[in-house]
């Protein structure tokens, strides 16, 4: 397995405050990896040292083979970054800003680069100071998307962008992962991130709480089922992987583990269903989960 | 365009927005404005006062007795070069009038600058930020804004102006003369408060309204010099009526100490209402974050020279060396085509020690020049220094961190910048001695003489120049959130050197400052080693601080 890149241990300290306590991360080559954390979590502090900008206080980084402190500039060459807050010269004009970046990586492809500029409908001679937020993010996107470099690394692109923009990106997306190249793909998005990614990372107040296939999150985490049945349902609490169960008369509510949703059936099947509901986890109960669990243990630590 | 909104008296019963206060949230924007600005408003009220005593004092000091007064008047007094910088030179026998001559130009530069930066901080930089695009949702009028900055900055020059008075009267100078000297103080910020403030409006990006303003300012102070200049030289010269073109020659106008003319004060009160009135009108007619002059459309490709951290740091930086370029070389130009005078002043038995303190020759010329040269430098510097300081404003824009993102390197970045920078400072000062040496060669009738001193005289200020600018980037590399003390360098070094001789401080304090060893050329031989100094250091601080930028995390200060 070849990673696009790869960390283990990563701590980030600012004075007093922990940015990152030991981050273990990896993207395989040609993946769409997605990585999720609420504003604050690490994810820029992440890639800002994936990028060489910060360096790490602790821990290992490789990138495309390289380390990205010491061979920074040749490793740019080979990725593109486009930043959650883009920020541009106010006096230049976009297509400029497109092209100077191009070439500061070392070169662009001008079909792809025009064909982006329709697709994403931006006018390349508007000065950048008449850009609203997602103009300003539509130009470093084009920017990094008409470069064809191995790796994109992008930090919260669509936050600016309008619905209609943001599917006109995930088809971008989509293209790139068919030519091969690895995206990286931080967001708090997470109907995004699970449109879009083959592995998803979670990282919350500086440390990875989960990383896997959407599949593989999925086992960790808990259907929600409704059934009406014939007869009063008796003695489910004691099944291992029911959660808030709650019965009324003959209908009944609860949360199962994924692994053990056949076990309840076989139990419910007994009482004869008369209705089932099961709905799959989405990405958004998992990650809620994981935050209502990390603050409920917070809490529970004593007050130093 | 539609007319503002106009509710005589809102019908009772009918309490709607249209019947909101129009200048609905300027209270609680000036407070806040008065907090996020407290320490910036009082660096600027402390320098412009401490200038105040520091010049006034000084003249108290040298110009007790009657006859010394009169030996001043003799010198200065039929001068047009004088006139240029001090004005038309009224009352120079009594202490009130000569202070005038002394400190008011220089007042009035702190005076208008901070008034009209800071309006167009507090109108338009703010619609660029998107902070007041918040602000308008709350429930402040789109009065309220504008009324805001007017009341925040017109009540600072109001404070200075009042404050500027007791300080004058503390020296025990004639009670209607202080009046006059604090009226016109406060009444210059309040008329540049107004260009700001309609400038404002008028563009659509705060950096081309400030640069306006400033250049509205520097036509001012080149009209008046030129106006008072002729009138000096020739009291029927038409030239004198440019000096009634400009605000700032109304100021001297007032005559403070020499028979307080009130109505030219009552003339610069409407000026600035008029101005601050037509900023009002605009400000309700327009929509919020656009200018009246729309921004015009750029390229849709770039140039092939725009393609590299040189290319980008040449885009970034080729406006401010125009700009400050264009200014410090009409500087140098009005400015040097006075030093033929006096030699004509000293031949009429002018005082050549005043000139040869200044320059430090017995050839008055000489020394005029000189003395013009190293002004033009000291500004150069300061100009180097903020060119140098926007690698900070890069890095703070997080824009800095997009380039490095590509293959550009953090040293190579940082030399682009710095390089920039110091080849602006040198065309800057080349163009200015050629203006100078031009001007002055032509009047003298030696242009081949002169002008290859002037031209040499102007070259050797630029290394004390580089020192400035390398003392800012080892700021920028080593104490990123102390820019501040870039600031304080230059300008600290340029106020030491400038006032502090009048001051006389201690020779071995003045010799703090690097520009008090920059060459005083063409008036006096060119030595070496001052330069070599200031080249070798510039070098030093340059190599460490760009040693230091390759290993410091970016954008986080």
């Amino acid at each position: 397995m070849s990673y696009a890149f790869e960390t283990e241990g990563l701590v980030k300290r600012f004075g007093a405050t922990t940015a990152l306590a030991g981050i273990d991360l990896a993207a395989r080559a040609g993946e769409v990896h997605g990585f999720l954390g609420p504003n604050g979590a690490g994810k820029s502090t992440t890639i800002r040292i994936l990028l060489g900008l910060l360096r790490a206080d602790a821990g290992t980084v490789r990138l495309l083979d390289g380390d990205p402190w010491r061979d920074a500039t040749e490793l740019h060459r080979r990725l593109a970054y486009v930043p959650g807050d883009v920020s541009l010269w106010p006096t230049v004009s976009g297509g400029e800003i497109i092209d100077l970046l191009g070439r500061l990586r070392g070169g662009l492809d001008r079909r792809r680069r025009d064909e982006l500029l329709d697709r994403f409908e931006l006018d390349p001679r508007k000065k950048a100071r008449a850009y609203s937020k997602g103009n300003r993010q539509k130009v470093a996107l084009v920017a990094a998307l008409a470069s064809g470099v191995e790796l994109l690394i992008l930090d919260e692109p669509t936050s600016g962008l309008d619905p209609l923009m943001a599917e006109v990106f995930k088809d971008c997306i989509a293209e790139e992962r068919k030519a091969g190249r690895t995206v990286f793909l931080a967001s708090h998005i997470l109907a995004e991130v699970e449109q879009l990614c083959d592995r998803i990372t979670i990282i919350r107040a500086g440390k990875i709480v989960e990383t896997g296939t959407m599949v593989d999150l999925r086992h960790l985490t808990r259907a929600s089922i409704r059934a009406e049945l014939a007869r009063r349902p008796e003695g489910l609490e004691q099944l291992p992987g029911v959660h808030e169960l709650h019965i009324e008369g003959l209908r009944l509510s609860c949360q199962v583990e994924t692994g053990r949703i056949g076990a309840l059936m076989s139990r419910l099947a007994e009482y004869d269903i008369r209705e089932l509901i099961s709905r799959p986890p989405s990405l958004e109960e998992t990650f809620l989960r994981h935050y209502r669990d990390q603050a409920t243990a917070a809490d529970r630590e004593p007050a130093l | 365009m539609s007319a503002p909104v106009r509710t005589p008296s809102p019908p009772t019963g009918t309490a709607s927005v249209r019947g909101a206060p129009r200048l609905a949230g300027c209270g609680s924007l000036a407070r806040m404005a008065l907090r996020r600005d407290r320490v910036r408003l009082i660096v600027w009220a402390l320098l412009t006062l401490g200038i105040l005593v520091s010049l006034v004092s000084s003249v108290v000091r040298n110009q007790q007795t009657l006859a010394q007064r009169q030996e001043y008047a003799a010198h200065i007094g039929d001068s047009a070069a004088a006139a240029a910088f001090s004005g038309p030179l009224y009352g120079l026998t009594t202490k009130g009038g000569i202070a005038v001559a002394e400190a008011l130009t220089i007042i009035m530069f702190g005076m208008a600058l901070g008034s009209l930066l800071l309006i167009v901080r507090y109108t338009r930089t703010d619609e660029e930020t998107g902070r007041a695009e918040l602000i308008a949702s709350t429930g402040v009028s789109r009065y309220g804004r504008l009324a805001a900055a007017v009341v925040v900055v017109g009540g600072a020059d109001l404070v200075l102006g009042a404050v500027s008075t007791l300080i004058m009267l503390a020296f025990g100078l004639p009670a209607p003369g202080c009046v006059a000297f604090g009226l016109v103080l406060t009444l210059v910020g309040w008329t540049f408060a107004g260009v700001g403030a309609l400038f404002a409006q008028v563009f659509q990006h705060s950096r081309t309204a400030m640069g306006t303003s400033v250049a509205v300012f520097g036509a001012a102070l080149v009209l008046r010099a030129i106006g008072d200049a002729g009138l000096i030289a020739d009291g029927r010269s038409p030239l004198r009526y440019l000096s009634w073109a400009s605000p700032l020659g109304w100021a001297f106008e007032v005559r403070p100490y020499a028979g307080e003319r009130w109505w030219v004060a009552a003339l610069m009160f409407a000026l600035a209402v008029v101005l601050v009135g037509a900023a009002a009108a605009l400000v309700v007619r327009r929509d919020i974050d656009a200018g009246l002059i729309p921004a015009r459309l750029g390229r849709a490709r770039a140039t092939p020279r725009f393609g590299s951290a040189w290319g980008l740091a040449w885009r970034l930086q080729r406006g401010g060396i125009a700009g400050w370029g264009v200014g410090i070389a009409l500087f140098a130009g009005v400015f040097g085509s006075f030093a033929v005078e006096m030699d004509d002043m000293a031949r009429s038995g002018g005082s050549v020690d005043l000139l040869a303190r200044l320059g430090g020759s017995r050839v008055p010329s000489d020394s005029w020049i000189a003395w013009t040269l190293s002004l033009a430098g000291m500004v150069s510097a300061i100009y180097v220094v903020s060119a140098v300081l926007r690698l900070r404003a890069e890095e703070d824009g997080l824009r800095t961190e997009m380039v490095l993102a590509t293959a550009v390197g953090r040293r190579k970045w940082c030399a682009a910048h710095l390089v920039t920078a110091a080849v602006g400072v040198t065309v800057i000062m080349v163009a200015s001695g050629l203006v100078a040496g031009l001007v002055h060669g032509l009047r003298a009738d030696d242009l081949g003489g002169q002008l290859p001193r002037v031209l040499g005289g102007a070259l050797v200020q630029v290394p004390a120049a580089l020192l400035m600018a390398a003392v800012a980037f080892a700021v920028h590399a080593f104490l990123p959130r102390l820019t501040a003390l870039a600031w304080v360098a230059v300008v600290g070094a340029v106020l030491l050197t400038q006032i502090g001789a009048s001051l006389r401080f201690d020779q071995a304090v003045l010799d703090i400052s690097p520009f008090t060893h920059a060459p005083k050329a063409p008036a006096a031989p060119v030595h070496a080693a001052p330069l070599l100094w200031f080249l070798g250091s510039a070098v030093l601080l340059a190599a460490a601080g760009l040693y230091r930028v390759g290993r410091r995390d970016i954008g986080v200060s």
